[in-house]
């Protein structure tokens, strides 16, 4: 480095640093002093500047309803995802270290990295909707719903005619007159789309008569019609998983489900005569599953997606980060015989530390500035878009209303709020240099 | 690694009698059982997205895309074809490339020459600036969005390819730095001595021997500043004209009619995915250590 007068070096110096540093000049440092200028004045007409506001457009920011629901989104956001990702890149991390297609495992973790923030927000913005169809997540909940609490019912079925069967739909059906032990009950209803019926329904079948009680529910119509009203007929479907009380003086004594041809059996009701009812939880709507995009879960229908995101981004950092731990540490310590948890917690976890807390400041600094995905999701959303906005989406939207004071004190605020990371940055950088 | 227990599981335990073994086997099924759940739910999002831009648009209100396993006549390229022929789609696509590859040789040009100047020239103040480019890492492209329009209008390059490109070099260019001087500063002293002996000029070091010894770090930092930039949403949306937006904008624009844009949509996200992806696997080695360089951006 001895090599040419200190005038010739600086001149070399400024060759090869002019194009970056106007650039950084021009669109990194005269934003930052124009937006702090900027954010303590109003809004003249289109755009213009207004009168000198001093801070109440911070004032605003804490203020203003729609505004300070995004400053809580953010807030959510803040606490939540780095936290979530930092323990599921870890638990990944750990994990992926014990398999042998590791590198494929954190391929397809690391993927979604890669693709834009469009292209994720359509793919979960299809899971999340049910328009046109129910989405993979509904779909899911549904399901999974459906296993604990089954029969979700037949909306819409009701009595053939007042003949059997009375009552509403909303209090549910009962025997107009009571039914004897030993005798096979006929409950015919109707109103089954028979052009789409509910899956898995079968011809309805009359049981034979035994010493309790015993019957069928059974939808009375047959598609192209014909038949004996009251009567099960070939072609006529049995409606599974209704659910029949029987009731003596008003109070149930009994409860039964039927089977796949509509038949039920009472067989400890040997004597007396009972009521049967059909209650109202057989016609309620069926379970639609969750409004994932509505007001209370889209914050955290699109967190959810962001982490699908990112775990893959923390796994791979913190995977690099035990590579670098001695393996001579941890099988001593194994040979000692450390369990497994104790080696992670006493060696690999104070080893890790600097590399988690790194992810994790990282997620911090990306999570503050949360756009596209918010953007993206929140607008198949429609009206419930509000409830998701975050900071960096509500200052582009005042953006877009030429609200350019307000934005700017968005903007500076989420300077200030990365200013932690950026004493990070810089401290561990000259750390590093020693 | 001493014992192997399972046919792919390595771990690290010791031999501890036939009960740790078995503990130890079914343990290890668990986990592989458990890896593979967390890969499938990895999987299965782009995977519908695939085929749900695969399917016929009038069967979408009969269900989900899943229906293909049971009813694969769905299946059609119809929506490739559409798209293929919507102008708006294909010049937006092309917007994109034109963004992209420009904003990203730039970066890496600019970012080469600075690197280098701060890794081997010595001037007044350099380790002083090197700390302020450290510190823009972090700093948000929303303070930028409103000064610079201001500025481009100024400039008459409102809405213009060159306003977006512009835009992207300037916020790529203090990770380009970071990660290019930090690399730069390990090529060997006695190289750069020696050509400084023969008389090479600081252009000649530059080109012959830094550029082509920092080409690991600058493919990462291309292949990173590639994908960022293709990426990108918020910057087009703000910068770009109508004519001149990316895909991912015009894309964005569709989205407020979600239900019923689908067949334009999930093509279209697979369109501006796919590239990515497939520069994202050829040079995974490159994208995961320009990651781990650039870990706090």
């Amino acid at each position: 480095m001895s090599r040419g007068a200190p005038g010739e070096r600086r001149w070399l110096a400024g060759v090869f640093l002019a194009p970056a540093a106007v650039l950084l000049l021009a669109i990194l440092f005269y934003p930052l002093v124009y937006s702090l200028v900027r954010s303590l004045f109003g809004d003249g007409p289109a755009g213009g500047v207004g009168a000198f506001k001093g801070l109440s457009n911070y004032a605003d920011i804490f203020t203003d309803d729609a505004i300070l629901r995004s400053v809580i989104n953010n807030i959510i956001w803040v606490v939540v995802v780095p936290a979530v990702v930092t323990i599921l890149g870890l638990i990944f991390a750990v994990l992926t270290e014990r398999i042998r297609w590791a590198t494929a495992f954190k391929t397809v973790l690391f993927v979604p990295m890669a693709i834009s923030g469009l292209a994720v927000g359509v793919t979960f913005a299809l899971i999340y909707s049910d328009s046109p169809s129910r989405g993979l997540a509904n779909t899911v909940t549904v399901g999974i719903h459906d296993i604990f609490a089954p029969g979700t019912g037949y909306p819409g079925e009701h009595p053939r005619n007042e003949e059997v069967l009375v009552g509403s739909g909303a209090q549910g059906y009962t025997t107009k007159d009571p039914v004897a032990a030993g005798s096979v009950v006929l409950l015919p209803l109707t109103g089954l789309s028979l052009t789409k019926p509910p899956p898995g329904l079968s011809q309805a079948r009359t049981p034979n008569a035994s010493s309790g009680i015993t019957g069928v529910v059974w939808n009375d119509f047959r598609l192209g019609g014909g038949g004996t009203i009251g009567k099960v007929d070939p072609g006529e479907l049995g409606l599974k998983d209704v659910t029949v009380q029987a009731l003596r003086d008003g109070t149930v004594v009994a409860t039964t489900q039927t089977d796949a041809g509509g038949v039920f059996t009472f067989a400890k009701l040997t004597s007396g005569r009972y009521q049967l009812r059909l209650p109202a939880q057989n016609f309620g709507a069926p379970y639609t599953g969750l409004s994932w995009l509505g007001q209370h879960l889209i914050t955290w229908a699109i967190i959810l997606a962001y982490l699908w995101v990112y775990a893959g981004f923390a796994m791979v950092l913190l995977a690099a980060g035990m590579a670098a731990i001695p393996r001579e540490a941890l099988e001593a310590a194994r040979i000692d015989g450390a369990t497994e948890w104790q080696v992670f917690r006493k060696i690999t976890a104070p080893l890790l530390a600097p590399v988690l807390l790194v992810v994790f400041v990282t997620m911090v600094i990306n999570v503050l500035k949360v756009f596209d995905l918010v953007y993206i999701i929140s607008q198949s959303a429609g009206a419930d878009q509000k409830y998701a906005q975050v900071l960096a989406t509500e200052l582009y939207q005042f953006y877009g209303n030429q609200q350019y004071g307000l934005a700017s004190a968005i903007g500076v605020l989420l300077v200030i709020l990365v200013l932690p990371a950026m004493a990070f940055n810089i401290r561990r950088f000259r750390k590093d240099r020693g | 690694m001493t014992a192997t227990a399972g046919s792919d599981i390595v771990t690290g335990a010791i031999n501890r009698g036939p009960a740790a073994r078995i503990v130890a086997r079914t343990s290890a099924g668990a986990l592989r059982l458990f890896l593979l759940v967390v890969a499938l739910i990895w999987l299965v999002p782009t995977f519908g997205l695939l085929v749900e831009s695969l399917r016929d648009p009038a069967t979408f209100t009969t269900g989900g895309w899943w229906q293909v396993f049971t009813h694969p006549a769905q299946l059609t390229f119809e929506n490739y074809s559409q798209i293929l022929k919507d102008g708006a789609i294909t010049s937006s696509f092309l917007n994109t490339v034109y963004i992209t590859v420009p904003a990203t040789l730039l970066v890496v040009l600019i970012g080469s020459a600075a690197g280098f100047a701060f890794a081997w020239i010595e001037f007044p103040g350099r380790d002083w600036y090197f700390l302020v480019v450290v510190g823009l890492l972090v700093i948000p492209i929303q303070i930028a969005l409103i000064p610079v329009v201001k500025l481009y209008s100024i400039l008459g390059i409102s809405g213009s390819l060159v306003s977006v490109i512009l835009f992207h070099v300037a916020f790529g260019l203090p990770f380009a730095i970071f990660l290019l001087r930090n690399y730069f500063a390990g090529i060997p002293r006695d190289l750069m001595e020696a050509a400084r002996m023969d008389g090479a000029s600081e252009g000649r070091i530059f080109f012959r021997i830094v550029l082509p010894l920092g080409l690991p770090a600058i493919a990462s930092l291309g292949i990173f500043q590639f994908l960022w930039v293709w990426n990108d949403l918020l910057v087009a949306l703000v910068f770009a004209s109508p004519s001149n937006q990316p895909l991912t904008v015009t894309l964005a624009n569709q989205t407020r009619q979600f239900g019923s844009s689908i067949d334009i949509l999930a093509p279209g996200a697979f369109l501006s995915l796919i590239v990515p992806l497939i520069v994202f696997l050829a040079f995974q080695r490159f994208f995961v250590q320009g990651v781990m360089a650039g870990s706090v951006k």
